[in-house]
Order: C-alpha cells, then sequence, then structure tokens
C-alpha cells in the first residue's frame, strides 16, 4: 500500500493583515483561513495517486489551533486522516524550524511514508523554502515545482518546468516533491462535505512535547532568522499632481512630459500645438 | 559553525547564462559589502568545461574562484551540488554566501542552508552590512505594503536569495586578475537519488518585458477583461509591453508571464505609466529602475501615486482612452 503525506498551510484569504509590533510576526489569529492554494494541488496529486494504487493519505499542518479546519477540508477533499502540530511555543518559527518541526511529527506519527508532497510555495510568504528543507531534515531526495508525476515500483516519474528547461526526471522513494499549481487543479468540496468531516474527527493534535522536541525550543528563540525592522517603504520624487477634467491633464501632460514620452518611444512627440 | 574569514561567495548560476545575468548582479553587489565585511569576493562554480564562465566572473569582480570541474557535473544535478557545496563551506567557512533566486537557486538554497544549519531569507530587495558586521537582508513580508529587515545573527554563513534585476552588474574588465582554486570531485560523493532522464529548452518568447524602454502597467483599477484591452492597444501604440498585477493575473484579463513584482517580473523601463494599482511592495519592489513614472489612480493617496513622478487623479479608463487619442494625434503630424 503507498502511504502519502501531504503537508499544507492555512493562510489568510486576505493579504493585507495586521502584524505585531513587538515581535515583528503576522497576528494570524485575526485572519479568517483557507488552504493555501498550492497545497490544494498537492493534495490532489496525492489522492490521484492514492487511487491509483491503493494508498493512503495523512495530512499534517503546523499552525494556530484553527488550522485544525484546513485538515477537515483535506479529508473532504479525500485525505485519510490529519496531524495538527500546534502550540504557542511553534509561534514565529522560520522555515528552519518548521521544517524540523515537521519532519518530527512525520518519523513519530507516519515513519513508513513512501512519499510527502508539499505545495510549492505559500501565498502569504512566498518563500518557497519549506519543502526543500524538508527533504533535507528527512534525509529523503527531494524535487521542487513538479507539474505532473507518474509512479512506477520503487521510483517517481517527474515532470517540471525549470529556468526555461522542460525536465523529466526520476526520483527514488522514500522522497519529496512540491507541487506547481497547474496541472492538480483540486476537485471542489461542498461545505456540506466539510460538514461530514467535522462528523467523523480524525485529527491528532500534537504539541512540541509530544514531539520529543528540545525542551527548551522556542521556535521565536531558536530561528537562525530574526527579523529586526519592519518599515513601509518611503519614496523622494517631487511628485507632480495633476487632476481637473481628463482631457485638460492629458493635454497637460503631454506639454510638459512629451518630451520624455517621445523620447522613450524614440519617436519626436512634442511639435504640436494645442488649439 | 564559526567563520574563518569575511569572505563573501557567489553561486555561479550559469545555466541560462544569456537570459539570467543574477550572478553577475551578485557579484556587483558582493564588491559593494566587501569593504564593509573585510573580506574577499568569491565565486563557486560547478560543473564541466566552465572555463569561460569562470573567466566572466573575474571580469565581472570575482576574486576567487573555487572550481570544480568535472563530466559528472555537466548536468545540474541538485544532490551532488548540495553536497559540494556543503564540504566547501565546512572547509572554507565564509561569513555570506548569495544564491541567485532562479528556479534552482530557489531549489538549491534552502538545502543547502538547511545542511549547514544556518539561516537563510528568501528573495532579498537589498542588502547590506551592519555596524556589527551581520549582513541586512532586506525582503519584502506581510503580505502587504511592508519591508523586513532580517539577520542571521549566530549561524554562518548567512545565507540570501536575490531576484534577477534587483542589483546593478558591473561592467566587462577584461585585464581584472583573479585567482583559480581548482578542486578535485571528492569520491564518496552519495549516489543520485534524483537523476535527470531528459531536458529540453523551452522555446524562447519574444522580447521581454525586462528589456523594453516602455512599459504600460494596468492593475484592478482598470475595471473588466473588456476595459483591460485598452492597456494593451495603447501598448501597442507605443511599442512597449504590458506588465500587470497579480489581481489582473487571477482574474484572467492577462497571462502569468505579463505580471510585474517579487512573483513575476522585474523591469527597468525608460517611462513606466501605470493604471489602476494601488502600489504593493510585491509590485512596486519591481519597478524601482524606472526611470520615470506615470500613475492614474482615483485615489490621489494610494501609494502608487506617490511613487510616482507624475501622479494623474483621474479614472483609469478614461485617462488610457485620452492618451491613446493623444499620440495617434501625435504620430500622424
Ligand atoms: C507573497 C505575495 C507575493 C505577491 N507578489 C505579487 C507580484 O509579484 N506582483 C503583484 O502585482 N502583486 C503581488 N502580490 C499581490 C499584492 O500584494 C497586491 O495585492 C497587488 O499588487 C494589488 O494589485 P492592484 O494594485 O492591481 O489591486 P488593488 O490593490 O485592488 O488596487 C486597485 C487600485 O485601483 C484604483 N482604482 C480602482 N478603480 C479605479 C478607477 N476606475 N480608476 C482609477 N483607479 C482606480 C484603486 O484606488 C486602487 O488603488 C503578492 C502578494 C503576496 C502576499
Amino acid at each position: 500500500m503507498l502511504n502519502l503525506i501531504v503537508c499544507i498551510k492555512q493562510v489568510p484569504i486576505v493579504s493585507e493583515l495586521p502584524w505585531d509590533s513587538k515581535t515583528g510576526t503576522l497576528r494570524r489569529e485575526l485572519a479568517e483561513g483557507m488552504v493555501n492554494p498550492s497545497c490544494k494541488h498537492a493534495l490532489e496529486a496525492a489522492i490521484r495517486l492514492s487511487d491509483q494504487h491503493n494508498g493512503k493519505i495523512t495530512v499534517f499542518s503546523m499552525g494556530p489551533p484553527m488550522a485544525e479546519e484546513a485538515l477537515y477540508e483535506a479529508m473532504a477533499m479525500g485525505a485519510n486522516r490529519g496531524v495538527l502540530l500546534t502550540d504557542k511555543r511553534m509561534a514565529g518559527a522560520d522555515t528552519y524550524i518548521t521544517s524540523l518541526i515537521l519532519a518530527r511529527a512525520i518519523k513519530k506519527k507516519c515513519p513508513d511514508f513512501d512519499l510527502v508532497l508539499c505545495g510549492d510555495q505559500t501565498s502569504d510568504s512566498e518563500t518557497a523554502q519549506v519543502g526543500p528543507q524538508l527533504a533535507e531534515e528527512l534525509g529523503i531526495p527531494g524535487v521542487t515545482n513538479v507539474e505532473k508525476l507518474d509512479l512506477s515500483t520503487h521510483t517517481l516519474c517527474l515532470e517540471r518546468q525549470t529556468d526555461d528547461f522542460l525536465e523529466i526526471l526520476e526520483m527514488d522513494l522514500p522522497g519529496l516533491v512540491t507541487i506547481s499549481p497547474h496541472y492538480y487543479v483540486p476537485r471542489h468540496v461542498s461545505l456540506g462535505g466539510v460538514q461530514q468531516a467535522f462528523d467523523y474527527p480524525n485529527v491528532d493534535i500534537l504539541g512540541t512535547d509530544d514531539l520529543e522536541l528540545d525542551p527548551g525550543l522556542v521556535a521565536l528563540k531558536h530561528s537562525p532568522t530574526k527579523i529586526i525592522r519592519v518599515y513601509s517603504p518611503a519614496t523622494e520624487k517631487e511628485n507632480i499632481v495633476l487632476k481637473g477634467a481628463v482631457k485638460r491633464i492629458v493635454n497637460e501632460l503631454f506639454d510638459r512630459f512629451g518630451d520624455r514620452i517621445g523620447g522613450a518611444m524614440g519617436k519626436d512627440l512634442k511639435t504640436h500645438d494645442h488649439p | 559553525m564559526k567563520t574563518l574569514n569575511r569572505d563573501i561567495w557567489v553561486f555561479g548560476d550559469y545555466r541560462n547564462y544569456f537570459q539570467n545575468r543574477v550572478t553577475l548582479q551578485l557579484l556587483a553587489r558582493a564588491g559593494e559589502l566587501a569593504p564593509k565585511t573585510g573580506g574577499s569576493i568569491c565565486a563557486i562554480v560547478f560543473g564541466h568545461d566552465i572555463g569561460e564562465y569562470v573567466s566572466e566572473y573575474i571580469a565581472h569582480g570575482a576574486e576567487k574562484v573555487y572550481v570544480v570541474d568535472h563530466p559528472q557535473l555537466k548536468q545540474y544535478s541538485i544532490e551532488a551540488y548540495t553536497g559540494l557545496m556543503e564540504r566547501l563551506i565546512k572547509a572554507h567557512r565564509p561569513e555570506i554566501l548569495l544564491i541567485g533566486a532562479t528556479c534552482f537557486g530557489k531549489e538549491y538554497a534552502p538545502k543547502v542552508a538547511k545542511r549547514l544549519k544556518t539561516g537563510l531569507t528568501a528573495d532579498c530587495i537589498d542588502l547590506d552590512i551592519n555596524k556589527d558586521g551581520l549582513m541586512i537582508q532586506t525582503s519584502p513580508s506581510f503580505g502587504g505594503n511592508l519591508i523586513a529587515e532580517i539577520l542571521t545573527p549566530n549561524n554562518r554563513p548567512q545565507i540570501a536569495t536575490v531576484r534577477a534585476g534587483t542589483f546593478q552588474e558591473i561592467s566587462h574588465n577584461a585585464d581584472a586578475k583573479g585567482e583559480v582554486i581548482s578542486m578535485p570531485i571528492p569520491d564518496d560523493l552519495p549516489m543520485e537519488r534524483v537523476r535527470l532522464i531528459r531536458s529540453e529548452r523551452l522555446p524562447k518568447k519574444g522580447r521581454k518585458i525586462e528589456d523594453t524602454s516602455v512599459v504600460i502597467c494596468g492593475g484592478r483599477g482598470m475595471g473588466s477583461k473588456q476595459k483591460f484591452k485598452k492597456i494593451f492597444e495603447l501598448a501597442h501604440l507605443m511599442d512597449g509591453e504590458v506588465g500587470v498585477t497579480r489581481p489582473v493575473v487571477h482574474a484572467g484579463w492577462s497571462g502569468p508571464n505579463t505580471l510585474v513584482g517579487q512573483a513575476g517580473r522585474q523591469i527597468s523601463p525608460k517611462i513606466l505609466i501605470s493604471f489602476g494599482i494601488s502600489g504593493a511592495i510585491q509590485h512596486t519592489a519591481a519597478i524601482d529602475d524606472a526611470d520615470f513614472i506615470i500613475a492614474v489612480n482615483k485615489n490621489p493617496n494610494a501609494t502608487m501615486m506617490k511613487l510616482a513622478d507624475v501622479a494623474v487623479v483621474a479614472d483609469a479608463n478614461q485617462a488610457c482612452l485620452a492618451i491613446i487619442k493623444e499620440i495617434k494625434k501625435k504620430i500622424q503630424l
């Protein structure tokens, strides 16, 4: 039987969230969540593999308690069980610590896996680092930005586009892939379906102590990267403001800056005078 | 890991040398940072028959080049390259490692950082050295209008990825001298668990938005797919290219290859005209190098309007139409 793992992240629906100026981290508790789009594509890929090869799927997510919803949505799509990693001490983890915690949880809850699937990046931070770092932490090969996969016995055949090349690769199992959101369009789940998943609770909830992590581990403190300052960008341009009737503004624009516009186009525009 | 020197290393990512000059751009930035760290500028090159890249890197500022040249490395290979970088860094222990945020670099950097148990910041828009000698890694953050400065205070090397177009390469200097340090391939590199079966270059796209002097950018404020066509018309008329924001891609008004921003293209036109764009940092980080910006927005307080040389307070559609008319008139003369 094929033993599949999918790692998913709950992300805010809105991209602009308030942040905590003391810790410099997002106040995620204020946002309504959804499953990160490319994580859903990874789950869809897993479901199709599982259907072909009689597999089972365990979904892992690290996040605040409300990320449990994401796991139920995943189960409504077709995953078999969920593991939620949640603990105040995990808050503020960078990708180094996130991948460390995910790896520990996988080794504890699902050590005999064949393949881990992750989204290629998240919509809220886009580092694309957790997938490859998780592969390293688990000591398995990993391939990013995979578009299609095909499994035969113990190698996985992968197709991806990378830096203007189309590549066909073969990877030993167990292994890890991150999935690009192109080919595996996620199936739709109805609200009723998610509701039903909630009726058969099948989610383990683990904190740092359950994972036999270093008891002193506090993600914010032990992440190698530290945010030291957050600010909004400023500018020092002359910033001429034109307002009024559109036709007049456009005339003024060309009167004053026709040279520049024409220069960039490689054409002479300014010779014309308005009546 | 403790460092042995204050050197700045740049990974030589030459696979798309003619399309992507990010390695040269990173060498240039390393050259600006090196006096502040007091180390040398080093390039790291793996592959086979790579002498021409080694000379290019020296001509663009590398003082030392570490080279592993072997037929086995002919193709980019993630596992071998990761193992080689890990060993080299453990042996030489530099202060900083910079990697271009190409697809390969984005796959490579996280693995290297993890092996070396150190931090990594993705897609930096600036790099500097603070008074304590640490690298300030500036990166857009929090999904909105904010920029974060990030340090890796305790782990080494400090690693960052940077997208192409963020820094400017220095000009080619054929007389520059650099030390080339060739190393044999270690005989105990683990077996490849990822094998390349086939690779083909994808067909080239036409002229690229990165190279044009006129870019017309349209955002959500254009209102609809139908109305958005005016953006294409104006770009065509001015012999420029179209750039868009993410909501426009999501709405299907234009293709993903026209996205301008952190997740898309970086542009440096002589003139940029921007219609109905709010100016989120993920977009504006990619337009810094535009010489002259005209922004049209009905909201005079939009960030994009503050960034513009000329801020036009108007309806984006009407303004676009009026500019099209005006240019048509002026070209006919
Ligand atoms: C990790 C991450 C990465 C991202 N990467 C990118 C990226 O690479 N590129 C990118 O573009 N975005 C990116 N985004 C999204 C980005 O944060 C913004 O959401 C996006 O740039 C906003 O696009 P917009 O300005 O078109 O839309 P909006 O923010 O909705 O702004 C629309 C503007 O149009 C104006 N307007 C409305 N109607 C009219 C009218 N009739 N006439 C004139 N003006 C009008 C409004 O005043 C407003 O200023 C990213 C987000 C995240 C979280």
